[in-house]
């Protein structure tokens, strides 16, 4: 009787699915580590649900954040989870270290199946659960601000994406305590991934995760895209746009054509694994080929999506800290376009080795290497903008110039890898390792590093710790030489990728310095959190109301710190490429209209907490074979989409009086400010009102 | 904003009820980038169909499979269902009564779902005959790319259905007129992918 009714409800759940379990009937180091893993997953939740029932905060938390449709929160709560994830991950790589330099002819305290899911998950996390969500919210945060707009397109569909980012992000996380995850790698490759050779829950947590997050990163492209070409404030051209407005756009046109080329691939390997298909199973004319084409058709334009919101970054940053306008603004334009179109035309290089034709990879690693071309153009201009500027080395700034000198360093062995016989020897070895790392590290979060301590202020109305943000900054950077540089020795000498074990004892010092290195990086994350504490405890003596702490140049300078939730009283008139600078030199920027008016503002929503909860159920009912949960949840998904297309009261109106209150509130405050000159910015007499010197 | 000073791309509506317009823009325009990236999904599928044609296993070849007579009726009640939608947009745009709207809608919904009720008989009478998604790579690829323009005009049926209860409950305001306009982008667009699968695959598959 019973056996017939728990399959039916809990799927193919048995206990021996929890860690807890494994670990309490097989106690070895391996599966305590597992059932630690979990417990902190199922402690760091129970405690935050804790602490906000204790302080009584549910209704102010559902109210102001997660229901929110201003897009400044929803860009705050994407930095959040990107965070949570980039501590999972790193924790991650660290103990990966630790087993590696630990299993020089020996085996180490990580099993060989617990390690192929460390760095499964590991790479899918740091891809879409933390670097997507990281540039996401950054753009989400700040490009609106910049082209003078009241908020994204499409404000409701801002939040559908932030909670399905979320739910996919949650069902990584669930992986920890229910089940295991995928040991495919991020990539998830067939055959491997297919029924056949893992029948188990890991590549069903990684497809449903991965599709969650690729639909969620689909929509964000299409909204911001459509958000800059439709929103910008009366003339702000294309040519006047922010440099970084730019990168989000081509960006976002990256992930409108490149997403879909993910979900294409892991709904075909869905399937293969639920129903049967043959797309690419190694008997009855599967084609394990089209895979690779489909899924780094996503997986290079992907890395582009990662790198050029940080190019962005640097262009504003670097610009603001030499206090001069940004050198080759044009070619920077171009450079972004061109990189973008390029991305597209290079995918073959992540599989050379493949079985292709030699011309096929020969026109490929000509096409890999051109990039190298507009990426160089970059570098100039940044390095031109900084020559004979006024340059202040902020930590925004360090961590640009740190980006500079590494990424070139990662560009060199990128060039090295276009060779296909080259890539031959290294192929799959950790020099590959050394080099995505060597550009994802500096080209993906040091750029969103630079930008949370850019713009934090202008988030929060306070600046951050100058001094655990050097500490930060230190960490990171001789962490990323000491952890990375030696898996260049060790690739070119033989060292295996996703290796659990080595034999070569001439491996072992240089698997030392990398795990320090892992250390230092583990760190560089802590000094962060330190920072943030530090910082909110000073945050009454370092506060900047008035809004322009770095005598910023655009828009998003242009208003109090932290904006108002309309962002502008009266949308702003643009007339060149720096607008607000080049108002402070010409006059008075902050001069208050003569009169304000109504605004409309979306209305909060549940619908977006309610379609990432209950997408992640649908995930999490797929993944165990339930099948009752799988399909109650797509008819509420459904039904939730229908039934919000009825509300008809969407809007909520801003009455002329509170605007009116709120910004007579800044403009005392701008009066009664102290300009500040460029030497005292980081000092606490900083209220980011800046002196304007021609 | 003075829709004047910036120029867009994309639609540009005009200027008699300027807000409402403008919000029409980027409503549509955003649709046509999602539909920009539906096409990417369906692009693939074609490649990767294209890249199977071969991988039949031993199974049932193209020839075997398709049959020219059910699919050239599908195709032509496909194609008069968006003939009738277009004259439903018509009766949007010169605000006729409601009757007159309705009624194309309801022809559109039926010739949807007798669309896709020929598209079931077609995929169960090649599944009766051996033709099944997991008897091969190429019907896999098959079974991938055809039924999900089912599926699509499946959510395009539903959308229908909700269209008419907003319209008896709303009217044909605003909002309801720009959910048509993007609802008929859609169901154009399922037309023109639909030409797509019957020159690519049916026609190709009968006449090699």
């Amino acid at each position: 009787m019973m056996d017939g009714i728990w399959p039916a409800v809990l799927g193919r759940f048995t206990w021996s699915a929890l860690p807890f379990v494994r670990a309490w009937q097989n106690p070895t180091i391996n599966e305590i580590i597992g059932a630690g893993a979990a417990m902190m997953v199922i402690v760091g939740a129970a405690s935050v649900i804790a602490l906000i029932t204790i302080k009584g905060r549910w209704r102010y938390l559902w109210r102001e954040w997660l229901t929110s449709l201003d897009h400044k929160k929803i860009g705050i709560m994407y930095v959040v989870l990107a965070f949570v994830m980039l501590s999972r991950a790193l924790v991650e790589a660290v103990l990966m270290r630790m087993q590696q330099a630990a299993a020089v002819n020996a085996p180490g305290f990580v099993e060989p199946d617990h390690f192929a899911q460390l760095f499964s998950t590991h790479g899918s996390i740091m891809i879409f659960f933390m670097a997507m969500p990281f540039l996401t919210g950054i753009i989400n945060y700040v490009m609106p601000l910049q082209i003078g707009a009241r908020d994204v397109s499409f404000p409701l569909l801002n939040s559908i994406s932030l909670w399905l980012t979320g739910g996919a992000a949650g069902l990584i996380m669930v992986s920890l305590v229910i089940g295991r995850f995928s040991t495919g790698g991020w990539s998830g490759y067939p055959p491997y991934t297919e029924l056949a050779f893992s029948p188990d829950v890991g590549p069903d947590y990684w497809i449903w995760a991965v599709t969650l997050g690729s639909i969620a990163s689909t929509l964000s492209g299409l909204n911001f895209a459509v958000t800059i070409y439709k929103e910008r404030c009366p003339g702000m051209t294309f040519m006047r746009m922010p440099l970084f407005v730019w990168t989000a756009l081509c960006t976002s046109i990256l992930m409108i054509f490149a997403m879909p080329p993910l979900t294409v691939a892991t709904a075909l390997l869905a399937l293969d694994r639920y129903v049967g298909f043959h797309f690419f199973t190694n008997d009855l004319g599967g084609n394990m080929m089209n895979y690779a084409n489909l899924f780094w058709l996503f997986g290079h334009p992907e890395v582009y999506i990662l790198i050029l919101p940080a190019f962005g970054v640097y262009s504003e940053v670097v610009s603001t800290f030499s206090s001069k306008e940004l050198y080759g603004y044009t070619s920077l334009v171009w450079a972004t376009m061109t990189i973008a179109v390029l991305s597209f035309t290079v995918w073959v290089h992540h599989f050379f080795t493949m079985g292709q034709s030699a011309n096929l990879n020969a026109v490929f690693g000509i096409a890999t290497m051109t990039i190298g071309v507009p990426t160089g153009v970059k570098i100039y201009d940044w390095i031109w903008t900084m020559f004979r500027g006024e340059v202040r080395f902020t930590v925004p700034m360090l961590y640009s110039l740190a980006f500079m000198m590494t990424f070139v360093l990662g560009g060199f062995t990128g060039i090295l890898l276009a060779f296909p016989p080259l890539d031959y020897l290294v192929h799959n070895t950790l020099f590959l390792i050394a080099h995505f790392h060597n550009m994802l590290i500096p080209g993906l979060l040091y750029g969103m590093l630079a930008a949370t301590h850019y713009w934090f202020p202008k988030a929060f109305g306070f600046r951050l710790n100058e001094k655990w943000g050097r500490i930060a900054f230190g960490c990171w950077v001789v962490g990323f030489y000491l952890a990375f540089m030696p898996l260049y020795v060790l690739g070119a000498g033989g060292a295996a990728r996703r290796s659990q074990a080595f034999f070569e004892p001439a491996f072992r010092p240089w698997l030392y310095v990398a795990g320090v290195g892992a250390l230092i990086l583990a760190s560089g994350l802590a000094s962060l959190f330190v920072q943030l504490w530090v910082s909110m405890r000073d945050r009454d003596a370092n506060r900047v109301f008035v809004g322009d702490p770095w005598d910023g140049r655009g828009l998003e300078w242009s208003t109090s710190a932290p904006p108002p939730e309309y962002n502008y009283a009266n949308l702003p008139v643009v007339a060149g490429r720096d607008p607000f600078f080049d108002g402070k030199r010409k006059g008075d920027p902050y001069g208050a209209p003569e009169d304000y008016h109504d605004i409309d503002m979306p209305r909060n929503s549940m619908v977006g907490p309610v379609s990432g909860t209950v997408g992640a159920m649908l995930g999490f009912g797929l993944v165990w074979h339930i099948w009752w949960l799988s399909i109650l949840c797509l008819v509420t998904l459904i039904g939730t989409v229908i039934a919000r297309s009825f509300v008809r009261d969407v809007q909520r109106v801003i009455p002329a009086a509170d605007i009116a209150r709120i910004e007579q509130r800044w403009h005392d405050a701008i009066a009664q400010a102290r300009a500040i000159p460029r030497e005292r910015e980081t000092m606490t007499v900083n209220e980011g009102l800046a002196e304007v010197t021609v | 904003m003075n829709a004047g000073e910036v120029k867009h791309p994309g639609l540009n509506l005009g200027s008699t009820d300027t807000d409402t317009h403008e919000q029409a823009e980027g409503d549509v325009f955003g649709f046509w980038v999602f539909l920009m990236s539906d096409a990417v999904i369906f692009a693939l599928l074609f490649a990767v169909y294209g890249t199977m044609l071969a991988a039949t296993a031993g199974g049932p070849t193209p020839a075997d499979a398709y049959k020219l007579g059910p699919t050239f009726a599908e195709t032509l009640t496909l194609l008069t269902s968006s003939l009738t939608f277009g004259m439903a947009s018509i009766a949007v745009k010169y605000e006729a009564s409601g009757s007159v709207l309705f009624g194309w809608l309801a022809i559109t919904l039926a010739l949807g779902l007798a669309f896709l009720g020929l598209e079931l008989h077609d995929f169960a009478t090649m599944i009766g005959e051996g033709a099944y998604p997991a008897r091969s790579g190429f019907l896999s690829s098959f079974f991938a790319l055809v039924p999900l323009h089912g599926l699509h005009v499946l959510a395009g049926c539903l959308w229908l259905v909700v269209m008419i209860v907003q319209l008896s409950t709303f009217g044909l305001d605003a909002r309801v007129k720009i959910n048509l306009l993007r609802l008929g982008l859609f169901w154009h667009f399922l037309d023109i992918v639909w030409i797509a699968i019957f020159s690519i695959v049916y026609l190709q598959g009968l006449i090699r």
